[in-house]
């Protein structure tokens, strides 16, 4: 049985192309995808990620239990404040990507993929225990992201809060659009905009106001094939095309996220050992230098030999260049390193570029 | 997919003959002109990349001759009639948006001189094609 979130219903009324994405039924695409593309990097887009779960742990172990399974350090959070990194497996394997964030000390949001809602709540249910409770919250909350230079002033208008306060990766309880919503400065697309939290039986009337509040700004409605070009584009990592159970974060490119020094936390051994002996593979931004789009799963060649794969690629619909990410060996992951793609039976040159692809001015 | 009500308007021109994988194609004089459908555009979405054959390539019936991509997802193109190919839409490759815009005129692929001029007539005439696309849609 395929899942829902509560806007189905508006966006089939919307004319929206429904697709299957991790179980859901999703809208891929409302106008288009280009043209959904261009209003989030020139004006506004709203999106459904009702999808996304909402893992909450609570009680005065919570902190504890959650940085036990978390590879960013949660003690540099105050209250309001969110943080990307990863759960692992004791192997260093990624169970998932998700931000946590810290409402209260002893209460803490885990907002996860799609996909891993069932998984990510067995996973830090093993935390439960004296002080700690771990609630899967996923289907009472919706999630409504507006995203783009023009988000801001347009959730601004539906709400009191003064939300020009609120910094990038930090929340504040607000009520936009009479609506009780946990507005938080975080997304998933390089640009400026907001993430709103609200109760799922609330969704379709903020869905429809912040629709309405931007219709000046030429803000759209937008599905996840704009949300997939986007994040490509900010080389921002999608669990389970560019990274699984069997990758490390520090071959995902997120040792950013990983704090060895922090204490101990599940996989931090096996991350340490992997450091020592050197990463074998790394995830690199590239693009291609003759004519062609890379896809998931199309092989990585050097001397016509598989020697990796791609695990994400498009034609950047801003730069007009195709781009992908892609797991190569250590030695061909410095920018301007150069391999092929094998397109079709045919090799087509690649070369390593800085990542993000494209990031806003 | 799923639910989807905007093909009821949809275009599918009597003059033309249809595969079942929403190529179309026109009798030209001693050619036979290829593209896609426009419920093959809607489906793509925004097409973004298109490779085509070189002209003198051989193409043959029921393979594939091309591959057209959208911002999401590759498809190859498959050849209604088994021939030559005489000509090809290059303004295609730089301009691939044509495909989208007008699917049955500028956005037309590759033209063929057909090797058995009987293939035309086993294709799909448009009632039966629109009958495939509403299957395919149920």
């Amino acid at each position: 049985m395929a899942l829902r979130t509560p806007l189905y219903d508006t966006h089939v009324e919307a004319g929206a192309r429904i697709v299957d994405f991790a179980g859901w039924e999703m809208p891929v695409q409302y106008a288009g995808i280009l043209e959904e593309h261009e209003a989030v990097r020139t004006r506004a887009g709203l999106f459904d990620v009702s999808h996304m779960g909402e893992v909450v742990l609570r009680g005065p172990r919570a902190a504890d239990a959650l940085g036990r399974l978390f590879t960013n350090d949660l003690r540099r959070l105050v209250d309001g404040q969110a943080q990307y990194g990863c759960l692992c497996r004791p192997t260093g394997g990624i169970v998932d990507d998700v931000i946590v964030y810290r409402r209260a000390a002893e209460d803490w949001l885990v907002c996860v993929n799609a996909g891993n809602r069932q998984k990510d709540f067995e996973w830090l249910r093993a935390g439960e225990g004296p002080g700690v409770t771990v609630a899967n919250e996923s289907d009472d909350w919706a999630q409504l992201a507006l995203q783009g230079p023009k988000a801001a002033a347009i959730v601004q208008r539906l709400t009191r809060t003064d939300l020009s306060k609120v910094q990038t990766f930090h929340f504040v309880p607000a009520e936009v659009a009479g609506v009780p919503c946990i507005a938080a400065r975080t997304g998933y697309t390089g640009e400026d905009g907001f993430e709103l939290f609200c109760p799922a039986d609330r969704a379709a009337g903020l869905w429809g106001a912040l629709l309405d509040a931007g219709k000046g700004e030429g803000a759209i409605p937008c599905g996840l094939g704009a949300r997939d070009s986007l994040r490509l584009e900010s080389a921002y990592r999608l669990y389970g095309s560019d990274m699984d159970d069997e990758t490390t974060p520090l071959e995902a490119g997120l040792a950013w996220v990983v704090k060895l020094d922090k204490g101990d936390f599940v996989g931090r051994e096996a991350l340490l050992a992997q450091k020592a002996r050197g990463l074998g593979r790394r995830l690199v931004g590239f693009t291609l230098t003759d004519r062609g789009i890379p896809r998931h799963g199309y092989p990585v060649l050097r001397d016509g030999v598989t020697a990796g794969v791609v695990t994400s690629g498009t034609l950047s619909p801003t730069l007009k260049i195709p781009v992908g990410l892609a797991y190569v060996p250590a030695e061909l992951a410095a920018e301007g390193a150069t391999f092929a793609v094998g397109i079709r039976g045919r090799a087509v040159a690649a070369r390593v570029v800085k990542t993000p692809f494209y990031s806003r001015k | 997919m799923t639910a989807n009500p905007v093909e009821a308007d949809m275009n599918f021109p009597e003059d033309l003959r249809y595969t079942k994988d929403h190529e179309w194609a026109r009798r030209k004089d001693d050619r036979v002109v290829v593209g896609i459908t426009e419920f093959a555009t809607d489906q793509l979405g925004d097409v973004v990349y298109v490779e085509l054959p070189a002209v003198g390539e051989e193409v043959k019936k029921g393979e594939a001759f091309g591959v057209v991509e959208s911002t999401k997802a590759v498809s190859d193109l498959y050849a209604p009639v088994s021939g030559k190919v005489v000509e090809v839409n290059s303004p295609l490759v730089d301009a691939p948006e044509g495909v989208n815009e007008d699917p049955y005129g500028d956005g037309w692929m590759i033209a063929v001189e057909p090797s058995d001029p009987k293939d035309l007539d086993e294709l799909l005439d448009t009632r039966a094609y629109a009958a495939l696309v509403q299957e395919q849609e149920e």
